[in-house]
């Protein structure tokens, strides 16, 4: 390729000319395309008289951030050599106020048809620089954005002059589409005064606490029995050593007195149509076999059902292992997780149930269960939706090398939140499972799965483990006198309020810290005692520690039934998993989904002061519509160009959203539009073999513009 | 026919939700990759018309990148399942028609995938630049 490298810039000059003018010519020999480029003059959208486009370009610095590497002046000078271009200004921040006065300014004085601002992203300033561009006299969509921040600046840092020809196509491009644009209106539709909260974990709950406060009716869905979530299974918080139940309880009662939250527990989503304002969600309510009071007077059952008195749970002759309780406590097939539950409603465990009917004979009069029942589906409508779909434990038995599931002395956190829990299987006292013992030495295993690149386990932080293993610690010095305690940590991350001094209390009270990742842990088969193998990295030496009891501060996963659900709503996840917030800073609670909104550990680890936070932040977003009544969406709606439609119905299979119609006018078949379900995706428009359809803002010949503007250097 | 001053001329077709986005994240990363691709937005994957590509490469084009959701993730459903069908005819229409069909790429970035961004617009300015430049621009002389 060297010795070809020989030709001059000019030569390449020389064939740029050559090819602009080629240009109008060769448009004519892709048939089809010179027909769709001709389109906007026969669209059925009115543009008004038909005048000289008259563009506006602003370069933006924003400080140095974009003219450390890209020469705005050059940027400039080439802007005003373009088509239809007829001012080019710059400004150090353009998304100021003085920056935007330049827009709307520039758009009354030189009578501007349309905007260009090259600055950030358009997923940033977009709505900004639409409503200077709107304060300026011009219809907010006749303005196009140039990204020269993101997606050029910053990622060609040290290669300024590639950037800047970068950053003068991008201006072409857009310039290209803003000549092209049209007055547009967004569609104005109504909010139903109703909201949904999906996970009834404590992020689910306050969101649904809160948005019944504000007013707004609430479905409360939660796919277990109960709701309360992981919290529920909870002994102690850290760092106030609060008991979990206790600070829980009342919220679950509120959610269950609340006259505006309209509670489906043991419910699923099943599908969700619509749009933000009008979500119409079909829920299946899973057969309980057992009918609440209401549901048994619905059904003429007078002064029926599940009063929660517990006659059918002893006379069940099936025995499970307790899930609430980690499957360390039995249960029985017809079931509550534990006594605080709300509802307190007995439930039926399919699987195992084997219909023998005597819990049917022990509820005598009641009439409360019912062995036949069959699943429901509810439909509701809804304004806004939050998901809450919380966490599981990273399934720990996959890190062989720390034995759990294989020595019975190996447990999990939530395991120990249960054994150490009054209300717990062991009503509290800390036992060894393989004997009953009390431990006398614990070792702690903290960042079990989190914080590792090896593969199986997760790259992230689980952001509590290293908090709740040091309460974990403190409850043994206060449950077992003279017990000793090992933690075996990478870095003790006691970020929040008062959770330094809480790291420091447990130091005082004699817990040992060995930095250093545990490498594997063997059982002694005579005394089931633990061998821990670490590297003190502190030290520099290795570490043989012999303990009673080990316990896993295993890594947080997304809920099994997280990937189901945000696919419902149409939420992305981040290659973890968890949930993708709209910004990971400025709208946390957001998604790219409007009208829904993310709360608790789904969109992330976090502890309980930060999901209640998030799921208040969630509940005020998500109320925002509602109490507008109203929403903008915007306009990017496909319309049929009737003269050209062949009728063929190709997009009406195509449409996702069921949008698209075949409907009869003048004695044959074109394609309809309903505007109300079209969400402006263009996968019809994408298609379409005869051009027939207009996709607003994103149509064929402004797309076909900004493809030619780059390749054949802007003249059409 | 590659001079000197030749360099690629590649335009990446971007959806709105995952791809833009993830762009826009590897630029908040500050992740370096050449700066040979010029980027249209549209809302969806779905949207792009395979002529849009041809379109592309009759212009003269070096390579095309269209880019979109992974599958299950889109925005809008399935508008990336339909729009990569139709990605996937444009690749065999190339074939038949003599020009390497790598010169034409269809990817999944999410808009977690800043990084991915990088390592995408890396691999596919290194493809073009060993391909050279298009043949259609000779064509087109």
């Amino acid at each position: 390729m060297a010795e070809k490298k020989k030709a001059s810039t000019k030569k390449t000059e020389a064939k740029k000319q050559e090819v602009k003018h080629e240009a109008p010519v060769k448009q004519e020999a892709p048939v089809k395309m010179e027909a769709k480029t001709q389109a906007p003059a026969k669209v059925p959208v009115t543009t008004g008289p038909k005048v000289k486009p008259r563009i506006g370009v602003f370069i933006c610095h924003c400080g140095t951030n974009i003219a450390g590497s890209i020469d705005i002046k050059a940027v400039e000078a080439y802007a005003k050599t373009l088509p239809y271009v007829v001012h080019a200004d710059n400004y150090q921040y353009i998304c100021s106020t003085p920056g935007q006065k330049k827009i709307t300014d520039a758009i009354k004085e030189q009578k501007l048809t349309g905007t260009v601002v090259a600055a950030c992203s358009p997923r940033l300033h977009e709505p900004t620089f639409r409503t200077a561009t709107k304060e300026g006299g011009l219809n907010p969509f006749r303005f196009e954005m140039a990204n020269i921040r993101e997606q050029n600046a910053w990622v060609h840092m040290h290669d300024k002059e590639a950037a800047t020809e970068k950053a003068k196509d991008a201006v072409r491009i857009a310039v290209a589409k803003a000549s092209l644009l049209q007055d547009l209106t967004p569609k104005t539709v109504s909010v139903e005064k109703a909201a949904m909260v999906v996970g009834a974990g404590i992020a689910g709950m306050q969101a649904a606490l809160d948005l019944a406060a504000a007013g707004i009716k609430t479905y409360l869905i939660e796919k277990s029995p109960s709701i309360g979530g992981r919290m529920s299974q909870l002994d102690k918080t850290f760092p106030t050593l609060d008991c979990s139940q206790c600070i829980l309880t009342p919220k679950m009662v509120d959610v269950g007195r609340s006259p505006n939250i309209e509670l489906m527990t043991y419910c699923d989503v099943e599908s969700v149509e619509g749009f933000i304002g009008n979500f119409d969600v079909t829920i299946r309510k899973k057969a309980r076999g057992v009918l609440s009071m209401p549901e048994a007077e619905a059904k003429g059952i007078v002064g029926g059902g599940c009063n929660g008195c517990g006659d059918c749970e002893p006379v069940c002759p099936v025995i499970k292992p307790n899930p609430f309780e980690m499957g360390m406590k039995p249960r029985k097939a017809i079931y509550i997780y534990h006594p605080q539950v709300v509802p307190l409603l007995y439930t039926i465990d399919w699987d195992s149930c084997v219909k023998c009917g005597l819990c049917v004979t022990a509820c005598g009069e009641k009439k409360a269960i019912d062995l036949e029942q069959k699943d429901e589906f509810v439909k509701v409508k809804v304004g806004t939706a939050i998901l809450a779909t919380g966490f599981d434990l990273f399934p720990i038995e996959k890190k062989t090398e720390w034995g759990y599931k294989t020595y019975e002395n190996v447990v999990t956190s939530l395991e120990f939140e249960r054994l150490i829990c009054a209300s717990g299987p062991t009503s509290g006292h800390l036992i060894r499972p393989s004997d009953g013992e009390t431990p006398k030495r614990v070792a702690f295993v903290l960042c079990a799965g989190s914080r590792d690149n090896a593969g199986i386990g997760k790259p992230y932080c689980s952001r509590f483990c290293c908090m709740y293993s040091l309460k974990h610690a403190h409850q043994i010095y206060e449950k077992i006198p003279g017990v000793a305690s090992y933690l075996f940590y990478m870095d003790i991350r006691s970020f929040g309020k008062m959770y330094e001094e809480f790291y420091y209390r447990i130091q005082d009270e004699g817990a040992k810290f060995i930095r250093g990742r545990v490498a594997n842990i063997l059982e002694d088969p005579a005394t089931k005692n633990l061998h821990v193998y670490a590297d003190d990295t502190l030290l520099n030496r290795p570490v043989d520690m012999e303990v009673d009891l080990v316990v896993l501060a295993a890594a947080v996963q997304p809920g099994w039934d997280t990937d189901r659900t945000r696919k419902l709503f149409g939420v992305s996840c981040s290659s973890d998993g968890w949930l993708l917030e709209a910004h990971p800073k400025l709208n946390p609670c957001g998604t790219t989904t409007a009208g829904v909104f993310i709360a608790g550990v789904c969109q992330g680890p976090k502890d309980i002061p930060d999901t209640v936070s998030s799921a208040e932040g969630a509940a005020s977003a998500a109320s925002i519509p509602i109490h507008k009544g109203e929403v903008e969406l915007e306009p990017y709606f496909a319309m049929c160009i009737e003269e050209k439609c062949a009728g063929c119905g190709m997009c009406v299979n195509l449409c996702p959203y069921s949008a698209l119609a075949l409907v009869e006018k003048d004695g044959r078949k074109v394609m309809e539009v309903t505007e109300a379900k079209c969400k402006g995706c263009g996968t019809c428009g994408g298609f379409c073999p005869g051009g027939a359809i207009w996709m607003n803002h994103f149509a064929t010949p402004q797309i076909v513009a900004q493809i030619d503007a780059f390749f054949l250097g802007g003249e059409r | 026919m590659a001079d000197e001053t030749w360099k690629p001329k590649i335009l990446g077709i971007l959806c709105n939700w995952c791809s833009y986005a993830g762009a826009d994240l590897a630029g908040g990363g500050r992740i370096q990759y050449p700066p040979d691709v010029r980027i249209v937005r549209v809302m969806c994957s779905g949207r792009i018309d395979a002529l849009f590509v041809l379109k592309c490469f009759a212009d003269g084009a070096d390579g095309v990148l269209v880019s979109g959701c992974h599958f299950g993730d889109c925005h809008y459903l399935e508008g990336n399942f339909k729009g990569a069908k139709r990605m996937f005819m444009v690749k065999r229409l190339m074939k038949s028609i003599g020009l390497d069909d790598r010169r034409f790429r269809m990817t999944f970035v999410s808009a977690s995938e800043g990084a991915k961004w990088g390592k995408v617009i890396t691999d596919v300015v290194t493809t073009i630049n060993e391909l050279g430049p298009s043949p259609i621009k000779e064509f087109n002389k």
